[in-house]
Formats: C-alpha cells, structure tokens, sequence
C-alpha cells in the first residue's frame, strides 16, 4: 500500500530570509514517509524548521523544491482540484489553544468552523456535543466562551473542532507544552485514545523526547531544517545515530526524575 | 538567611497562601513543585513584595534579621534590587523592547548600587561574562529582540544579580525555553549560586527541573507546603500522594529497552484539576482528587508528620519504600 504522506527532497525558505541576503534553506532537502494509521514524531529545538516542515505537507505553504504527495496524489493537484477536501484530511492542533480559539466566539461557534469553511454547511448541535463527548468534555461548554475554560479543556476543544471533519491525518504542533504536567498527561492520554479509537495518523512535533518514547514508534529529528536522525523511535533515541540527537537524549536525563537526587552538572 | 512563619496571603476571602514555615539557608537552593493554580508563584511572589495589589499578607518573613511582612514599599523595593534578586518567566516581556541590553543593566546598578558612570560600565561588561555572554561588549548595543531566547534570560540572570544579593527568586525561568538551552541556564544558575553564596528560591511545575537545581524541596497544594524534604528524597522516595501523582504524571524518557516496553503505555494521570481560588475542599484540600481520601480527610486537615527526615502532611502516606 502507498503511504498516507510522502515528501520528497523538500526544501523552503522564507522570503524574509532571502531579502536579508540568508541563503539558507529553512527546510533542507527532507524525505518523509507517513504510513497510515502510524504515528510520527518530529523533534528538534526552536528554530529546526519543525512547525514549517508540517506546514508544508499540509499544504499551509508551499515548498520551493521537492514533491509532497498525500494519498497518491500531489499536494498541489489537491489544492488544484479539491482544496477544501484535502484541508479537511488534513488537521492541524497548535501549541497555544488560547490563541488558536477566537476568544469573541462561543466553544460552539469555534467548533462549528471547519464544517462551515470546508464542508459548506451549518454544523448541526449535537454534532458538536459529540465532538465534545470524544474528547471528555461536557456538552454544556458549547456556550462558554474560551476565557471561562482553562487550558486543558481549550486544548481538547481544539482538539474536538479538529477532528469535526474527519480528518486522516492529525498534525499537533506541541499540543502539550503550554499546559501543566498533569493537564500534560491527561492530553497527550486523550490523543493516544482518539488515534486508536479513530484509525487516525498523528504527526506530532515537540522538543519534548519523553512525549514521542510513548505516543510515536517512529521519530524524525530535525536541526536547522536538515533530518540528523530518522527511524523506529525504540532504535532512535535508544541508540542515538548522531552527536545532536545524543544531546538531545542526554539533556532530557539531566533533568530527568529518573536520577532521583543527582544535582546538574557543572561545567558540561 | 530567610525564615517564613506562619504565612497566610489572603485575597479577599480566601485564603491562598498558608504556610506555617518555610526555611532557606544561606547560600542554599529551595525549589517550589506544583501545578498551576497551586500556590507556588503567589509564595515567591510574596516574599518578593511583589504580589497582587489585593493580596493581603499576614505573619512573617524574615530576612536575616528584618521583618518583610509589613515593611514599607520603597524599603522594600531597595531590598529587592539590592539583596533579593528577582528572575522572571519570560524574558521577552521582562525586557523593555525599546531599551539596549546595555543600558538596561546599567539601570539595574544605578538603582540598586551606589557606583558612578564609570563603575558602572565596567560592572556591566563584568556582569555579562559572568552570564556567559561571550563577546560581552557587543551585547551592550543590541536591543532585546536581537538575541534569542537564551541569552534574553542571561541578561534578565545578569540584572538579578547586578546588586550582589544574596537571595536569587526565579520563578520558572526556563519554562519558556528549550531543554538543552534550559539546561545551561539552569546550571548557570547553579554555579552562579554556588560561586557567591547566594540563596535560591527556585519555583517550577517540572518536578525534574527543580530536583537538578535544588538541595530541597517543598511540594505546593493549595497553598499548602504539603511535603517538604531534600530533593533526593521527595523524588525517590515521595509520602505525600499529590508528590506520588505529579512524579507519576511526569513524562519521562525510558531508557534503553524500557524504551519498547513503555512505547503506546498510557501517561498515569492527577484526577481532575485544580480547583479556581476559594473552590479547594475543605479538610485535607486535595482530598477529592486523591485516591486514598476518607472520612478524616474530609473532617480536618492534615498535621504535620516527621517522615523520616521529611516533613509531611497527609493522613494517608503512601507506606515508606513504596516506589511511587
């Protein structure tokens, strides 16, 4: 079976980039293979070019070299030929649900968007409640406004009004790192339940590595726009294949549980 | 060095704060652990004087061997410059956009020291080495937006410490930062308290942050100090059951073949949320998300135990050599 998403040699820059006379590419010449129902992990630090990588096979931007095909098909002959339907397969959550959610707009009418925009029609009530019921909200929010929920219930509304237009893929852009730990948790356990309960493929980006050894079995790490490390996340992170993905694994044990009292080190 | 007795902050009817005693020692490094909602930013806000202009605070907090609790505003604005070191959550608000880094240091020394211009320009380029800004003399010209994140808190770590204090307050320093980038500036952090002698009021929601930076340890809920204790012993050998439900909700990256063995395991989680202010229960506060509540405590609130070595309030431990 041909994957779900395929990327080929994708390079991007930035135009702002290029009139400051910085020729560097944002996204590098990036292979990528998505297979369906699988999930994927894209790790790297600010400024890797992790959120513009996934904003390219979404289709939000479009890449100066290279080919992205979504389900057999290339991503401009979509946009060409069926904006609105490969819009809908294709979902992105992002990091800071407040500033994602109109705060002027109801949980209701938020949630209602993407059927209005991409599907044409008026979203019927107790779809939305559904909607809210999958991701462990009561029904009763759709009246609320975002200020009156606190982060984690705007994250799974964000979730909730995602997954509206049945999306194949889900692409979440550090759905959690604006949230406590234990909001964390409560999240990143709501995703894991969705992606199976729905057959659904999740991308997920985060500097978080503790998020992708849990949700994702296969990872891509990403440093300025370059893949350092790519593979089954098990091999991966257990035996790091370059100098940068090591740092990556040894920052997270500095300040890791795991080593009960061991102050930081010093000096490193 | 500091001594807190019997605090209790108040916002109108509520109580948010009460802490019956809160110890730092000099030159030693206490980290506050909890979730939003929990108490900690309130706590070292207080002690900072900086608190919301609604919150009233009674009881005392000493610092060497003068009262803060009551003290007046333009004292201990003095104070807070010149002996208490404030480091904040998010650089980029922290730092007047329109300032250079430069100038904003100097600020920092004009008010809180008593050096003239010259001095004053040295201590600066001093200060901005000290932080690990290499090549200090270009950073005096650049304005906040021209440095990245990391070095935005070195020079907010740079401002903090202009004065010599000899308490650093930080309150999540890091958490807008990412994690090799955190790392160093934890462990500039860690040296620069270790190399003056300062104190360190570390306050964070990452239980692994604070454990890497601390000697101790004081577990939030509430408002409430619900454990307290070195950092090895909260983590490895948690009593209370929210210190066992934050540990446990705490992603972490298995190490090795535990890698495989945890791939697609559910995140073990805290019951519900923190409640909004004046919504905590009454008796033990975190009794309705807890899974060990009885009738005791829903009818008084938790007294502080001894459990060996680490102080502790909970009707129901989890039993000592229990992992969490």
């Amino acid at each position: 079976m041909t994957p779900l998403v395929e990327a080929r040699g994708i390079r991007f820059r930035y135009p702002s980039g290029r009139r400051r006379g910085d020729a560097s590419w944002t996204i590098d010449d990036v292979d990528l293979t998505l297979d369906r129902a699988a999930t994927l992990g894209i790790v790297g630090e600010s400024g890797s070019g992790k959120s513009t990588l996934i904003r390219i096979l979404c289709g939000l931007i479009a890449a100066n070299e290279g080919e992205v095909r979504f389900d057999g098909r290339g991503i401009g002959d979509w946009l060409a030929r069926d904006r609105l339907g490969f819009r809908a397969r294709n979902q992105i959550v992002f990091q800071n649900p407040r500033r994602s959610l109109d705060p002027r707009m109801t949980v209701a009418t938020s949630l209602g968007e993407p059927i209005r925009a991409l599907e044409r029609r008026r979203p019927i009530t107790s779809e939305l409640a559904a909607g809210l019921e999958r991701v462990g909200l009561s029904p009763a929010l759709l009246d609320r406004y975002p200020h009156q929920l606190s982060g984690g219930q705007l994250q799974r509304v964000a979730i909730a009004r995602a997954l509206t237009v049945k999306p194949s893929v889900l692409y979440a852009d550090e759905p959690t790192s604006a949230l406590d730990v234990s909001v964390q948790a409560q999240v990143l356990n709501l995703l894991m339940d969705l992606r199976d309960e729905l057959g659904l493929t999740l991308v997920l980006v985060t500097h978080n590595l503790a998020v992708v050894g849990r949700l994702a079995e296969r990872v891509l790490v990403l440093r300025r726009g370059v893949v350092v490390d790519a593979g089954a996340t098990v091999d991966v992170l257990a035996r790091p294949g370059n100098a940068y993905t090591e740092a990556l694994v040894q920052a997270a044990a500095e300040v890791s549980l795991a080593d009960g009292g061991k102050p930081i080190s010093a000096g490193a | 060095m500091l001594s807190i007795r019997d605090l209790q902050v108040r916002i109108g009817a509520h109580e948010i704060v009460g802490i019956e005693a809160l110890d730092i020692g000099a030159g030693r490094r206490v980290g506050l652990v909890g979730e939003s909602g929990s108490g900690k930013s309130i706590t070292a806000m207080s002690i900072a004087g900086l608190q919301p202009r609604e919150a009233v605070i009674s009881g005392s907090i000493r610092f060497d061997d003068r009262e803060l609790v009551g003290m007046r505003e333009s004292e201990l604005a003095r104070m807070r410059g010149a002996e208490i070191g404030f480091i904040p959550q998010d650089p980029t608000r922290a730092l007047n956009p329109t300032m250079r880094v430069g100038r904003q240091i100097a600020e920092a020394l004009r008010l809180n020291t008593e050096l003239d211009r010259g001095a004053v320009h040295a201590r600066t380029l001093e200060l901005l080495e000290q932080v690990r800004l290499p090549d200090a003399a270009s950073y005096l010209r650049r304005y906040p937006h021209q440095i990245s994140g990391g070095q935005q808190q070195r020079v907010l770590i740079a401002m903090a410490i202009a004065a010599g204090p000899r308490l650093l307050i930080a309150d999540e320093p890091t958490t807008a930062l990412d994690v090799t980038v955190q790392n160093e500036i934890l462990r500039l952090i860690v040296e620069l308290s270790t190399a003056h002698g300062m104190g360190l009021l570390f306050v964070s929601h990452e239980l692994g942050v604070v454990r890497s930076v601390c000697d101790e340890i004081g577990v939030i809920y509430g408002g409430r100090l619900v454990e307290f204790g070195s950092s090895r012993d909260i983590v490895t050998r948690p009593r209370h059951r929210y210190t066992s439900a934050l540990i446990g909700a705490a992603p972490e990256l298995p190490r090795g073949d535990a890698l495989a063995r945890m791939m697609g395991k559910r995140f073990s989680v805290i019951p519900g949320a923190v409640p909004p202010i004046g919504g905590f229960p009454i008796g033990c506060r975190f009794r309705n998300r807890c899974g060990a509540a009885s009738e005791q405590c829903a009818s008084e609130p938790p007294v502080e135990s001894d459990a060996g070595g680490h102080r502790l309030k909970c009707w129901h431990p989890v039993a000592a050599g229990d992992a969490a």
